[in-house]
C-alpha cells in the first residue's frame, strides 16, 4: 500500500466523507488515489476557500473539517483559514503536500516551511517523514483537533512519503501524554460548591455563555434549564449565539463592543457573573478593570490557560461546559433573585433608532430574522452587517450562527456557507455578507451552481467598508480614507455570470417580498440589498471604554463629549 | 522574580522552535534556556529560567502544557534543588596577576584550565550567584571573553 | 513638532521616495490610513490583502523600486503571507507594514491578534515588531535598505496600534549601518581571474541569466561578455527579458519546460557561467546529469546560494554588475579574439490553430512593443515563457520560485500603476484567473487599461499534464464544470469582453484589444488535452526531453 492510500484509509476510518481542496504538483500522488476512496472531494477555487469551507463544515457539525492543499502557495493560502479556525477553536485538519524529503530546506520549487509558518496558528502540526507513521499521526491529529479545546491541526506530507510503499500497517497509537493532556478535566466538587454558594446568595445573577457552550454538544439544554428554573438572565458572546432562545424574556442578547444596551448594563450591574466557555476577549469586556466590577465572577472553561488569563475571577472552574451545566441544573434550585433585577434590565433595553430615507439595515435584519426557523443556519462575514446580524438575527440552536469571531476574517462567509450547506443539505443556509467581504473570496461563487447549493446570499450593500467608515466617521473626523467601494461590480450581472439568480433591492417592501421568495425557493439567490451607506452600528462601546459607556443612538453628542 | 521550570519534551526536531516561538509570541522573558537529552533518549529536558510574577509564571506553565510536544512542566523554583551554571572566562593576566587570580579562584573552587602569555582561562561551575560573584571578582583584571551556560537544576532527594 | 507614530511612518516613507502604496484598511491601521491621506503618497485600495501584496510586487518588478503594502492585524496580516512568500522566493524588494494590537494586548489572543512576525520569519529577509515610536524612523530606513540591498527580498514591519498613536519628535534617520548585515559587492580577484581563464579557454561557453541580472541591472555588461566570449545565452524563467530574446545568441529558457535549443546547449557546453540564478530543481532537472561537460562558474550576491544545489568550480560572491565589469576588463586585456559559433535553428515548429503557442505568437505580433506581460501559473505560464519573446528587462513578470496562482492579475495592476504609459497584458488560465478575481474590482475602479488574456481549457491544465505523464492519464479533480461565463463577468466589472471563437478571429480580436485604452478581458478557448512540450521528466537530464 502507498502512503497516499494509507492516508485515505486512515481518513475513512475517521469517518471523513468530504474534503475541500485544490491539487498541485506534490499532491498529485494523493489525488491519484482519491477517486478510489469513498471520500468526496470538493474542488474550491482558492485554497483559502477550502480552509474556510472545512471550517464551516466543522462549526456546523462539530466534526472535523478536512482540507487539502499543495505545497508552497497552496499551503500559504491556507494560513488565514487556519488562523480563523484557531481563534474560534474549530476542529479543522489540513493536509498539505510538501516537496520530497531530499529537496527540503533548499528553497526548491514551491517549497515553503509550512510547519514553521503555521505554528502560531495551529494547535499542533506534523511533518511526516515516514509513511509508516501515518496511522499514528492521523489518529493523533484528529484526537487533538477535537479534544480539550478544539482547534486546527496541520499535517505536512512530502511527495515521496505519498509514494512510499508501506510494508505493514500499524494499529494507530496516540501517545499517552497527549491523551492525558487533552482528557476532559474532572469537575472539581469543591469549586462547584463554591459556585453554587455564590449563585444561591446572589440577588442579581447573570449568565454569560460563549463558544464553549456551543461546542459542548447538548450542554445548551442544561443551560436553558438552569436559567429558566432560576430566572437568571442570559447574555451571550458572538460565539455563543443560539445557545438560548431569543424570544425568551430572560435573553439579553450579545455583550461587548456592539452588545445590546441591556446585556452590557446587566454585566455592569450584576452581583454574580457566571461566565461559561468564554475567554474575556477585549471585544467582549471593554475596559477590563471595570468589567462587571460589582460582581463575583465564576469562570468555567475547558482550557486551563484561559482561566485567569485576561480576567481575575473568584471561582475558577476548569471543566467541560456540559459536565458543569448538567451538575448545575441538578443542584441549583430555588434561588431568590431580586425581582427588580429583571425589571431594571427591561428598562435598559435599547431604543430603536430613527429610520432613514434609505433602506435601514436594522429593518433588513428584522426581515431576515422573521424568516429564520429551526432549520436555518445563518453565516456571516465581517463588518457592520455581522454586528447587525448578531444583534438582530437569532438562530434557534447552537451551531446556527456561524461567524469569524476571534480573527474577524472578511471573506470567511461565502466559503464557510458552502461548507455548511455541504454538511447540512437539509438545512436552510443564509449568508449575510457585505460588499467588501463578498469580494474577498468571490471566486467560490462557482461552487454554488456546480453543486446546486441553495444558499441565500443576502448582500448588505452599503458601498463601503462600512465598519471602517464608521470608525473614521466617529473617531477620525470623517476622514474617509480608502473605504469607498462604490465602483463595485454589478452584482446582478455577477450572479448571472455564475448562473445564479440575482436581484437588486432598494425599498423595505421589495426587501420583504424578495427575501421571502428567496428563502422559500430551493435555488440559490444573490440579493443585492442597497442599504443606507451612512448607517452605523449602535449601540457601541468605543474600544478601551468600560461597558457603561454606551453610545446608544445616532451620534449621541452628549455621550461623545462625556468621553472626552 | 526568576522562576526555574523543568520541562520534559519530546526529543525531536522542531520542539525547541515551538517552545521559543511560544515565548516570543506571548512576550515572556526567557533569562536562560538549556536543552539536553535525558536518561530516556526519546525525551529532552529543558531547564528554562523565566522572569515574571506569579500570574505570568502560571500562564507560562499553562501555555507550555498546551503544547502537544510538552510532556511535563514542573516549577522547581521552590523545591530543594541543586542549580548549576558552567562558566568559561578569559582574563587579562600578566605574570604578577596570575598568582593573584589563582588564589582568588581557589576561594571559589574554580580552576585555571589554560594559561597564555598575557591571559588565562578560568572554568567554574556553581549557582548563578556564585558565577556572578566570580565574574565580578575578575573584572578588575580585565575580562576578554565570557561564555556561560544557563542554569540546570535537579530536585534533591529520591524520585 | 510632535507627530504620532502613523505620521512618522508616513514621513519616513516619503523620505524613502515612496509614491504609491497598496493597502487595505482595518482597525489596527486606521491611524496609518488617516496619516496617509494627508501625504503625497498615492494609496491604492485593493480588494484582498493578497492582491495588495502581489500588486506591490508587480509594481516593484516593473519599476525596480521597493514596493509597499499595508494591511491590518490578524486576517489582514495572514492574507499577506502568500504574497510575502512569493516575493521572498523571487527576491523582490518589498516592505510590508501591518497593524498589530496594542502592546499590552500582544500575547493575549486579543481580537485580530496574530503573531505575524513569528509566522513570516521563514519568508522574510527580516522583520520587526516595533516597540517604541522613537524607533520607527530607524526601523523604516533599515527595512528599505535590507529590502533592496544585497539579494533583495521582503521585509515586514509590525506596528502595534499604540505605537501608531504615540507621539514624539520626528528625526529622519539616514545613515543605515547594520553590523550584522553587510552584503559583499565586489568579487574576489583570484576567483575572477580563474573565471576569466576558464571563459577564455572555453570552446562552447554558455551564459545563463537569472533574476539577479535584472535586479543588478547589468544587461549591458552581459551583452559585452557575450560579445567577448562568443557564448550562447540561456535564461531561467526569472531572467527572461534581461537579454534580448530576438538575438541570434539567445537560445531560450532552460529547464524542465525549457526550449530544446537551450537545454541542448547546456548539456553540451564546456563552460557554464551562471549569473544571478540559483539552480532551482525546475532549472537543473537531475542535478547529477546537469551540464556534464562543463566547468561551472557561479556568480551570485547571496553566498548561501553558491554550492547549495550544484557543486561549482568557481564561486564568486558579489554584485553582478561589479563582477562582470571586472571580468570584462580582464577579458579585454587577455582575450581580444571574438569567437564565432554556429547557432542551431531554435525556431520551434508550431501548428496553426487555436492553441496557446500559436495564439501567443499572434498576440505578440499585435501587441505594442513596450508591452509588459505578467502571467499566472500553469501551462499558460510555460507557453508564454517559451513562445513570447522578451527583449527588455522588467517586461516579463511571473511567479517563479513559489509558482503562485493568482499572481498575474494583481501583478498586472501593480505594473500598470508603475508604468502608466505601457501596455500591460496579464496572461492567465481559467484556474489562476479565479484566484486573482478580487482585483478585477480594483482595476475596474481605477479604469486601468489592463488586458487580461485567459487561456480557457476548463481545467487546471498543468496538473492535468502532470497526471498525464505521472499517473497514467488518470485525471482527478482538475476539470472545471462550466460554472463561469467570463464574458458576463467582464460585463459585471464594466470591462470589455472579447471571446476568440475560431482561429480566424485571433488577429482581429487582438487588434480590437489593443485599439483602445480600456480594461479588457479576452477569453481564448483551448483544448484541455494540449500539453506543454518538450518537457524533461523527473530524474532525467536536460537533454532527455519528450
Ligand atoms: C481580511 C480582513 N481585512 C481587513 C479587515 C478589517 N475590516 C473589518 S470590517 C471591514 C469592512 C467590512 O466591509 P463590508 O464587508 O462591506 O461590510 P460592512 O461593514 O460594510 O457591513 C474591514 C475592512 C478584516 N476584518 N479582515
Ligand atoms: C495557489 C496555488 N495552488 C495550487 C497550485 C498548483 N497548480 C500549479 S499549476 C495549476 C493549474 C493551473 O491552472 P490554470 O490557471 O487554469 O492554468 P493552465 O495550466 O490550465 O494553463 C495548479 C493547480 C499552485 N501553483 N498555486
Ligand atoms: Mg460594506
Amino acid at each position: 500500500m502507498l502512503g497516499s492510500e494509507l492516508l485515505l484509509k486512515c481518513l475513512e476510518e475517521k469517518q471523513v466523507k468530504l474534503v475541500f481542496g485544490i491539487p498541485g504538483g506534490v499532491v498529485i500522488p494523493l489525488y491519484d488515489v482519491l477517486k478510489k476512496s469513498n471520500i468526496k472531494h470538493i474542488l474550491t477555487r482558492h485554497e483559502q476557500g477550502a480552509a474556510h469551507a472545512a471550517d464551516g463544515y466543522a462549526r456546523s457539525t462539530g466534526k472535523v473539517g478536512v482540507c487539502f492543499a499543495t505545497s508552497g502557495p497552496g499551503a500559504t493560502n491556507l494560513l488565514t483559514g487556519l488562523a480563523t479556525a484557531y481563534m474560534d477553536s474549530s476542529p479543522v485538519v489540513a493536509i498539505t503536500g510538501q516537496v520530497a524529503k531530499a529537496f527540503l530546506g533548499k528553497d526548491s520549487f514551491q517549497e515553503a516551511d509550512t510547519v514553521g509558518l503555521s505554528q502560531p496558528v495551529t494547535k499542533h502540526n506534523y511533518l511526516v517523514r515516514d509513511a509508516n507513521e501515518i496511522p499514528d499521526i492521523v489518529a493523533e491529529a484528529f484526537y487533538i483537533a477535537t479534544h480539550g479545546r478544539p482547534g486546527p491541526v496541520l499535517i505536512d506530507i512530502p511527495k515521496d512519503v505519498f509514494t512510499q510503499e508501506v510494508s505493514e500497517i500499524r494499529e494507530p497509537k496516540i501517545r499517552k501524554h497527549i491523551i492525558t493532556k487533552l482528557e476532559k478535566p474532572v469537575l472539581n466538587e469543591i469549586q462547584l460548591g463554591k459556585a453554587l454558594e455564590l449563585l444561591k446568595h446572589s440577588k442579581r445573577p447573570l449568565i454569560l455563555a460563549g463558544g464553549g457552550v456551543t461546542q459542548a454538544e447538548g450542554s445548551y439544554e442544561f443551560l436553558r434549564q438552569v436559567a429558566m428554573n432560576n430566572e437568571i438572565p442570559v447574555a451571550v458572546t458572538l460565539m455563543g449565539k443560539g445557545v438560548f432562545p431569543a424570544d425568551n424574556p430572560l435573553f439579553l442578547g450579545m455583550v461587548g463592543m456592539h452588545g445590546t444596551t441591556e446585556a452590557n448594563w446587566a454585566i455592569q450591574n450584576c452581583d454574580c457573573l457566571l461566565a461559561i466557555g468564554i475567554r474575556f476577549d477585549d471585544r467582549v469586556t471593554g475596559k477590563l478593570e471595570e468589567f462587571a466590577s460589582k460582581a463575583k465572577k465564576i469562570h468555567v472553561d475547558i482550557d486551563a490557560a484561559e482561566i485567569g488569563k485576561n480576567c481575575a475571577v473568584d471561582v475558577p472552574i476548569c471543566a467541560d461546559s456540559y459536565d458543569f451545566l448538567k451538575m448545575l441544573s441538578q443542584k441549583l434550585r430555588g434561588i431568590k433573585i431580586n425581582k427588580d433585577w429583571l425589571k431594571q434590565i427591561e428598562l435598559n433595553k435599547s431604543i430603536q433608532k430613527v429610520s432613514h430615507s434609505h433602506l435601514d439595515p436594522q429593518e433588513v435584519m428584522a426581515t431576515i430574522n422573521s424568516l429564520v426557523d429551526e432549520k436555518t443556519i445563518v453565516v456571516t462575514d465581517v463588518g457592520q452587517h455581522q454586528m447587525w446580524a448578531a444583534l438582530f438575527v437569532h438562530p434557534h440552536y447552537p451551531r446556527g450562527f456561524i461567524t469569524s469571531g476571534g480573527l474577524g476574517t472578511m471573506g470567511f462567509g461565502l466559503p464557510a456557507a458552502i461548507g455548511v450547506q455541504m454538511a447540512n443539505p437539509e438545512k436552510k443556509v443564509v449568508l449575510i455578507t457585505g460588499d467588501g467581504s463578498l469580494q474577498m473570496n468571490i471566486q467560490e461563487l462557482a461552487l454554488i451552481k456546480q453543486w446546486n447549493l441553495p444558499i441565500k446570499i443576502f448582500l448588505i450593500n452599503n458601498g463601503y467598508l462600512g465598519m471602517v467608515r464608521q470608525w473614521q466617521e466617529l473617531f477620525f473626523n470623517e476622514n474617509y480614507a480608502e473605504t469607498s467601494l462604490e465602483a463595485g461590480p454589478d452584482w446582478e450581472k455577477l450572479a448571472q455570470a455564475y448562473g445564479i439568480k440575482g436581484k437588486t433591492l432598494r425599498t423595505p417592501y421589495e426587501c420583504k417580498e424578495s427575501l421571502n421568495t428567496a428563502i422559500s425557493s430551493r435555488e440559490p439567490w444573490l440579493m443585492d440589498i442597497k442599504v443606507d451607506p451612512g448607517a452605523n452600528v449602535f449601540p457601541m462601546v468605543p474600544a478601551g471604554c468600560s461597558l457603561d459607556q454606551i453610545w446608544g443612538s445616532w451620534k449621541n453628542e452628549a455621550h461623545v463629549s462625556s468621553l472626552g | 522574580m526568576k522562576h526555574t521550570l523543568a520541562v520534559l519534551v519530546e526529543n525531536h526536531p522542531g520542539v525547541l522552535s515551538r517552545v521559543s516561538g511560544l515565548f516570543s509570541r506571548r512576550g515572556y522573558n526567557i533569562s536562560s534556556l538549556v536543552v539536553s537529552e535525558t536518561e530516556d533518549s526519546s525525551v529532552s529536558r529543558m531547564t528554562i529560567v523565566v522572569d515574571g510574577d506569579e500570574k505570568i509564571i502560571e500562564q507560562v506553565t499553562k501555555q507550555l502544557n498546551k503544547l502537544i510536544d510538552v510532556i511535563k512542566v514542573s516549577d522547581v523554583t521552590h523545591d530543594e534543588t541543586v542549580d548549576r551554571q558552567l562558566l568559561l572566562v578569559k582574563v587579562n593576566a600578566d605574570n604578577s596577576a596570575k598568582g593573584e587570580i589563582a588564589q582568588l579562584m581557589d576561594i571559589f573552587r574554580a580552576r585555571i584550565i589554560d594559561i597564555g602569555k598575557k591571559s588565562l582561562i578560568v572554568e567554574a561551575t556553581g549557582s548563578e550567584e556564585k558565577i556572578d560573584a566570580i565574574i565580578k571578582s575578575l573584572q578588575p583584571f580585565g575580562i576578554l571573553e565570557i561564555v556561560k551556560t544557563g542554569t540546570i537544576s535537579m530536585v534533591r532527594g529520591a524520585k | 513638532m510632535e507627530l504620532n507614530g502613523a505620521q512618522i511612518l508616513v514621513k519616513a516613507l516619503e523620505e524613502q521616495g515612496v509614491d504609491t502604496i497598496f493597502g487595505y484598511p482595518g482597525g489596527a491601521v486606521l491611524e496609518i490610513f488617516d496619516a496617509l491621506r494627508e501625504s503625497s503618497i498615492r494609496q491604492i485600495l485593493v480588494r484582498h490583502e493578497q492582491g495588495g501584496a502581489h500588486a506591490a510586487s508587480g509594481y516593484a518588478r516593473a519599476l525596480g523600486k521597493v514596493g509597499v503594502c499595508v494591511a491590518t492585524s490578524g486576517p489582514g496580516a495572514t492574507n499577506l503571507v502568500t504574497g510575502i512568500a512569493t516575493a521572498y522566493m523571487d527576491s523582490v524588494p518589498l516592505v510590508f507594514i501591518t497593524g498589530q494590537v496594542a502592546k499590552a494586548m500582544v500575547g493575549t489572543d486579543a481580537f485580530q491578534e496574530v503573531d505575524i512576525t513569528g509566522i513570516t520569519s521563514p519568508i522574510t529577509k527580516n522583520n520587526y515588531l516595533v516597540q517604541n515610536v522613537q524607533d520607527l524612523p530607524k526601523i523604516i530606513a533599515e527595512a528599505f535598505y535590507i529590502a533592496k540591498s544585497g539579494r533583495p527580498g521582503p521585509v515586514l514591519i509590525d506596528i502595534p496600534r499604540d505605537v501608531s498613536m504615540a507621539k514624539c519628535q520626528y528625526n529622519p534617520y539616514r545613515n543605515v549601518d547594520i553590523r550584522s548585515y553587510k552584503p559583499t559587492l565586489k568579487g574576489h580577484p583570484t576567483m575572477i581571474k580563474k573565471a576569466v581563464k576558464i571563459l577564455g579557454e572555453a570552446s562552447s561557453p554558455v551564459i545563463c541569466i537569472g533574476g539577479g541580472v535584472i535586479n543588478s541591472g547589468c544587461s549591458a555588461e552581459v551583452q559585452e561578455v557575450v560579445e567577448l566570449t562568443g557564448a550562447k545565452v540561456v535564461s531561467t524563467l526569472m531572467g527572461l527579458g534581461a537579454y534580448p530574446g530576438n538575438s541570434q545568441t539567445f537560445q531560450g529558457m532552460l529547464g524542465t519546460y525549457g526550449n530544446k535549443a537551450a537545454n541542448l546547449a547546456v548539456q553540451s557546453c564546456d563552460c557554464f557561467l551562471a549569473l544571478g540564478m540559483r539552480f532551482d530543481d525546475r532549472v537543473v532537472g537531475n542535478p547529477e546529469k546537469f551540464a556534464p561537460e562543463a566547468q561551472i562558474i557561479h556568480i551570485d550576491i547571496d553566498p548561501a546560494e553558491i554550492g547549495k544545489n550544484i557543486p561549482v568550480d568557481v564561486p564568486i560572491v558579489g554584485d553582478l554588475k561589479n563582477v562582470l565589469q571586472d571580468i570584462i576588463k580582464l577579458l579585454k586585456k587577455d582575450h581580444k579574439v571574438r569567437k564565432t559559433i554556429n547557432f542551431p535553428n531554435r525556431n520551434i515548429q508550431i501548428n496553426e490553430g487555436l492553441n496557446a503557442p500559436w495564439v501567443l505568437r499572434n498576440l505578440q505580433r499585435v501587441a505594442p512593443s513596450n508591452t509588459i506581460v505578467t502571467t499566472d501559473v500553469g501551462q499558460h505560464q510555460m507557453w508564454t515563457a517559451q513562445h513570447y519573446i522578451f527583449n527588455q528587462p522588467r517586461t516579463f513578470i511571473s511567479s517563479g520560485g513559489l509558482g503562485t496562482m493568482g499572481y498575474g492579475i494583481p501583478a498586472a495592476l501593480g505594473a500598470q500603476l508603475a508604468m502608466p504609459e505601457s501596455t500591460v497584458v496579464a496572461i492567465t488560465g481559467d484556474g489562476s484567473f479565479q484566484m486573482g478575481m478580487p482585483e478585477l474590482g480594483t482595476i475596474a475602479e481605477l479604469e486601468l487599461p489592463i488586458k487580461i488574456v485567459i487561456f480557457n481549457n476548463n481545467t487546471l491544465g498543468m496538473v492535468r499534464q502532470l497526471q498525464h505523464y505521472y499517473c497514467g492519464q488518470r485525471y482527478s479533480f482538475v476539470d472545471f464544470k462550466k460554472t463561469l461565463d467570463f464574458m458576463m463577468l467582464a460585463k459585471a466589472y464594466g470591462a470589455e469582453g472579447l471571446r476568440i471563437e475560431k482561429e480566424a478571429d485571433v488577429t482581429d480580436v487582438f487588434k480590437e484589444t489593443f485599439a483602445n485604452r480600456k480594461f479588457t478581458i479576452v477569453e481564448c478557448p483551448i483544448n484541455s488535452r494540449d500539453l506543454v512540450n518538450p518537457i524533461v521528466l523527473a530524474g532525467n537530464g536536460l537533454e532527455e526531453m519528450v
